[in-house]
């Protein structure tokens, strides 16, 4: 057996002549400054980028919206208050909160139900069909909107020839606003229902099956299941989703840009491609500032109802 | 479908597997009109790839299958006649710079935000977050003035420059989340087998959150690969542009009849994200998903 | 010289002090177990050993050094933690060679030790396992496997067996103390289980409230506990208390329970309690200090009889329990002892064991 010790030293014991020596506290001061400061360091490419390439520059943006065309001259709210007064302005705004107000429900719906539809499935064959369904999303919009462009082509739709099949209408798709603006959005809704369905799917996933034994238990429908269960257990997904798409949608520029540019006759801009059009194509850069800058207060709104859902995660920090 | 009551077993259990059935078989016929509803536009786009331009440019016949023979011809045509490779050069070395940028600044502040607390660090990684709100379609006139102030007007260096700003946040978030799963105990353990923080982010980190990071490395990759505004914007020449940008502004040209090389172009340049996304698909959906469920 | 040793040392969170003013001195080879309730201190104090911890005030020494600002890697220790965190994506050896792959230790020795280590702990077809592939126990192995390999001046435990089903911790008691056995290192160990604490330890460290309450070996701990907490904690089932009086009687002191329940004090006892007559004191004795009277009573035994409420047949024993002014009391008798709840029986308490405490300061007589 090992030896045992000899003093045992009880609660209470004297305490020490000598104070804890001062030298001790600062250096250990000076170890945790240098964590610090490494912590510091490995953040800063990250701090510049952000602070560099999206807050100043968004704060630019705001100064470049105050000059006049050539950069010259500070206007103040000149270039808002042209805007103010131009149709097309207003247009746009209509357009771009008909756009993602329409294009985020359906989106919302679509997936939804596509989501269930895959839950209902035997897990074995839920890969391939979730493999499947995602495809849209993982395309680049632009690519993809050129597949459209030509299945809305006003000669060769391939879509009007199906119409013509079961003696439909001939559409006009891109050519006319109506169709033009259905158009835009039913491609927007192609592309981004996917997305809609795979956060969903992992939603639906992580409701515990007992939830709905012990509805089963008690005497609840197929119906009923749905909405007391799986809908409230989902609401923060759905909320979230619903909220980033929003954004997301809102400043599209891809779609909009290669079906229709904007056209006919700015029926189908959205604050990005006409800011696009008057900044970049006109050259009128502050112009162009300020219509991107009308985004942001509606972007601020929904960002805000984001960040209060999201909190958790930096809590986990 | 309600559960039928106990005494009447065998009827009611036939009848609740017969309901079972008709619901699997239903779930089936709407997934098959869903994946039609979801394909279809791609696969129109291969017909079409695949076709001559004189059944192209022909009204007659059902333009959704071949009837007059496949060829190869836009795609060579594709190949060896336009500025496409160029564009896929382009692309690449930029995607691959981003994605390189990215995965370092996103790995490096990921690690401090989730163990090194210093002060700020939750309110920087929520202000992450809140970066990934401002979208580009918004900054990205700001930025033309500075991208021309860097003198990379017309060059894919602006993008390199300007891309990080569309991945670096979501993958800073993907990491935190995969970094704050690692138990802290894992941490002290290497702390007292004798590991500096670098040895600790390098042997242990990284390997163990592998999943979070291929699931990052594959959003920067398709962010940077997608992304039109930006070379919209900024490019001009054509030994410059990106594919995106490229297939939609230049290989329009004049003539009818370029149908079948677009929609070959237009698939050539979306074909490495599907690959990708084919083979790596799990990791794919991973990065997508733990923007939401992992919060 | 002793191997560990901690002066004063103090940790505060934010204002509240978890650890008050800890003094230790811990021998060289010594298996040294800190035990008490949760929110004790005694994970707080180890890790403050291990530098895991930062020291709000004191001095800890290792080997004769002061290590209060010295890091983990460099204070020689090595530690297993409750859930063994064991590199997920590394083979059991490359878990267990990790920190000698770290400091560059050269190839032949680190297969030496850790082959070493894999024989000590008879884990040696594990090598190229992964730790998911692993039970809880082969688990704890490598754990303790990575700490041997580094042949550390200090092992450090934190709650070990806290993560295994009961005969699993059992098992690896046994295994923890021949690995003390072969593999001659300071220890301490962290434990909430008294029982591990007796089995395990050379001298107990009793720890409540951020203070030490006794240092001893387990016998002492046992026998001769010095405060209430001690007597209470130490030893299952635990110590019964009564409050009580102590009398002065005509033959030496009595200890009165209640109107008609008076125990005599052992004659060797008196003087201690003395002064302490006509005072309301606490009354302590251990359930396995009691037993069923049969016959005549032994010298310090007093028979009564007590009117049972509960009774618990164990297989070996039956623990018996009744009332005594309100407090329900707990008592050992043999097996064999016939009797149900609501009768009475006759008790005997051997009173050379008994305890009294001071209500004032909670310290045993």
């Amino acid at each position: 057996m090992p030896e045992r010790g000899s003093g045992i030293a009880v609660k209470g014991a004297p305490a020490l002549a000598e104070a804890v020596p001062r030298g001790a506290r600062s250096s250990l001061h000076r170890w945790m400054r240098r964590k610090t400061t490494v912590a510091f360091l490995l953040c800063a490419p990250l701090l510049i980028i952000i602070s560099g390439l999206v807050v100043y520059p968004f704060f630019y943006s705001l100064f470049l919206a105050m000059l006049n065309k050539a950069e010259t001259r500070f206007v103040g709210l000149g270039n808002f208050a042209f805007l103010f007064k131009r149709d097309t302005f207003w247009m746009v705004v209509e357009q771009s909160v008909l756009f993602a107000l329409t294009a985020v429900l359906f989106k919302a719906i679509i997936g939804f139900i596509a989501a269930h539809l895959i839950n209902n499935v035997p897990s074995k064959g839920q890969r391939k069909w979730r493999g499947m369904l995602l495809v849209p999303w993982v395309i680049p919009p632009a690519l993809s909107a050129l597949g459209w462009w030509w299945l809305f082509d006003p000669t060769y739709s391939a879509l009007n020839w199906l119409l013509a099949q079961v003696s439909g209408p001939h559409i006009p798709w891109l050519s006319q606003p109506f169709w033009a603006r259905f158009a835009v959005i039913l491609v927007n809704i192609w592309y981004g229902a996917p997305f809609f369905m795979i956060m969903y799917l992992a939603a639906l996933k992580s409701i515990p099956e007992e939830l709905y034994e012990a509805a089963a238990i008690d005497g609840a429908s197929a119906w009923q299941r749905l909405v007391y269960v799986t809908l409230p257990m989902m609401r923060n997904i759905i909320a979230i989703t619903m909220l980033f798409s929003t954004i997301v949608t809102f400043a599209n520029f891809d779609i909009v840009r290669v079906l229709t540019q904007g056209g006919p006759r700015n029926t189908t801009h959205l604050f990005a491609t006409y800011a696009f059009k008057l900044g970049i194509e006109s050259g009128d850069i502050p112009l162009g500032a300020a219509v991107s800058l009308f985004m942001f207060p509606i972007l601020a709104v929904f960002a805000f109802f984001i960040l209060r859902n999201v909190r958790r995660r930096t809590r986990e920090i | 479908m309600a559960v039928g009551s106990a005494t009447a077993a065998p009827v009611a259990a036939g009848s609740l597997r017969r309901g079972r059935r008709w619901a699997l078989v239903l779930s089936y016929v709407f997934l098959g009109l869903f994946a039609v509803m979801f394909l279809f536009p791609i696969y129109y786009m291969l017909v079409t790839s695949f076709k001559t331009n004189a059944e192209i440019a022909s009204l007659a016949g059902n333009p959704w299958i071949i009837t007059r023979g496949a060829t190869l011809y836009h795609y060579e045509n594709l190949i060896e006649n336009t500025a496409f490779l160029t564009y896929f050069k382009n692309t690449v070395i930029v995607t691959v710079l981003v994605v390189a940028i990215s995965m370092v600044v996103s790995v490096l502040a990921a690690y401090s935000l989730t163990r090194m607390r210093f002060v700020g660090s939750g309110l920087l990684a929520t202000g992450i977050f809140l970066t990934y709100l401002v979208p580009e379609t918004l900054l990205f006139i700001p930025l033309f003035k500075i991208v021309g102030w860097f003198g990379l007007l017309d060059s894919y260096w602006a993008l390199v420059l300007v891309y990080p700003t569309l991945s670096v946040p979501f993958c800073t978030w993907i990491m935190i989340g995969y970094f704050s799963s690692i138990p802290k105990e894992l941490d002290e353990a290497a702390l007292i087998d004798g590991a500096n923080h670098l040895q600790m982010l390098l042997r242990i980190f990284i390997p163990v959150a592998l999943p979070g990071i291929i699931a990052a490395t594959i959003f920067a990759f398709t962010v940077s690969w997608a992304s039109f505004i930006y070379p919209m914007a900024y490019l001009y020449s054509e030994n410059q542009l990106v594919l995106t940008a490229g297939t939609v502004t230049t290989l329009i040209r004049g003539d009818v009849y370029h149908w079948g090389g677009l929609m070959a172009g237009a698939l050539l340049a979306a074909a490495p994200p599907v690959v990708v996304y084919a083979f790596l698909m799990d990791y794919y959906i991973a990065g997508l998903t733990s923007g939401a469920t992992k919060g | 010289m002793a191997q560990v040793t901690l002066k004063e040392v103090v940790k505060r969170f934010d204002g509240t002090e978890a650890v008050s003013g800890i003094s230790l001195d811990i021998a060289d080879n010594e298996f040294a177990v800190l035990v008490g309730p949760s929110g004790c201190g005694k994970s707080t104090t180890l890790r403050m050993i291990a530098g895991l911890e930062e020291v709000s005030d004191g001095e800890i020494y290792i080997g004769g050094s002061l290590v209060n600002d010295v890091p983990p890697k460099d204070r020689d220790i090595a530690m297993v933690f409750q859930n063994y965190a064991l590199y997920p994506h590394m083979t059991v050896s490359e878990n267990m060679s990790f920190g000698l792959r770290l400091r560059k230790y050269p190839k032949a020795e680190i297969r030496a030790r850790v082959e070493n280590a894999a024989r000590i702990l008879g884990i040696g077809e594990l090598m190229e396992r992964r730790p998911r592939q692993l039970s809880g126990g082969q688990r704890q192995r490598v754990a303790m496997g990575r700490a041997i390999v580094r042949n550390p001046e200090v092992f450090l435990f934190d709650e070990p067996l806290s993560n295994l089903d009961a005969k699993l911790r059992v098992q690896m008691r046994t295994e923890i103390k021949k690995v003390h056995q072969k593999v001659r290192t300071t220890t301490i160990y962290v434990t909430h289980d008294q029982i591990e604490a007796m089995t395990l330890a050379d001298r107990v460290v009793v720890m409540n409230a951020g203070r030490i309450e006794q240092i001893g070996a387990p016998n002492d701990l046992y026998h001769s506990p010095a405060t209430r907490f001690v007597a209470g904690f130490i030893g299952s089932p635990a110590m019964n208390f009564v409050p009580c009086r102590l009398d002065g009687a005509a033959d030496g002191l009595v200890v009165r329970l209640g109107d008609d329940l008076a125990l005599a004090v052992p004659a060797a006892r008196t003087e201690r309690y003395r002064r302490f007559v006509g005072k309301e004191l606490i009354f302590g004795l251990r359930p396995e200090h009691s037993a069923e009277a049969r016959g005549q009573a032994g010298p310090g035994c007093v028979a009564f009889d007590a009117r049972l409420d509960v009774v618990e047949p164990l297989g070996m024993e039956t623990m018996v329990y009744f009332s005594v002014n309100g407090v329900e009391l707990c008592a050992r008798v043999e097996p064999s002892a016939a009797v149900d709840p609501g009768e009475t029986m006759r008790l005997m308490a051997d009173m050379n064991h008994m305890h009294l405490i001071d209500p004032e300061n909670d310290r045993v007589i």
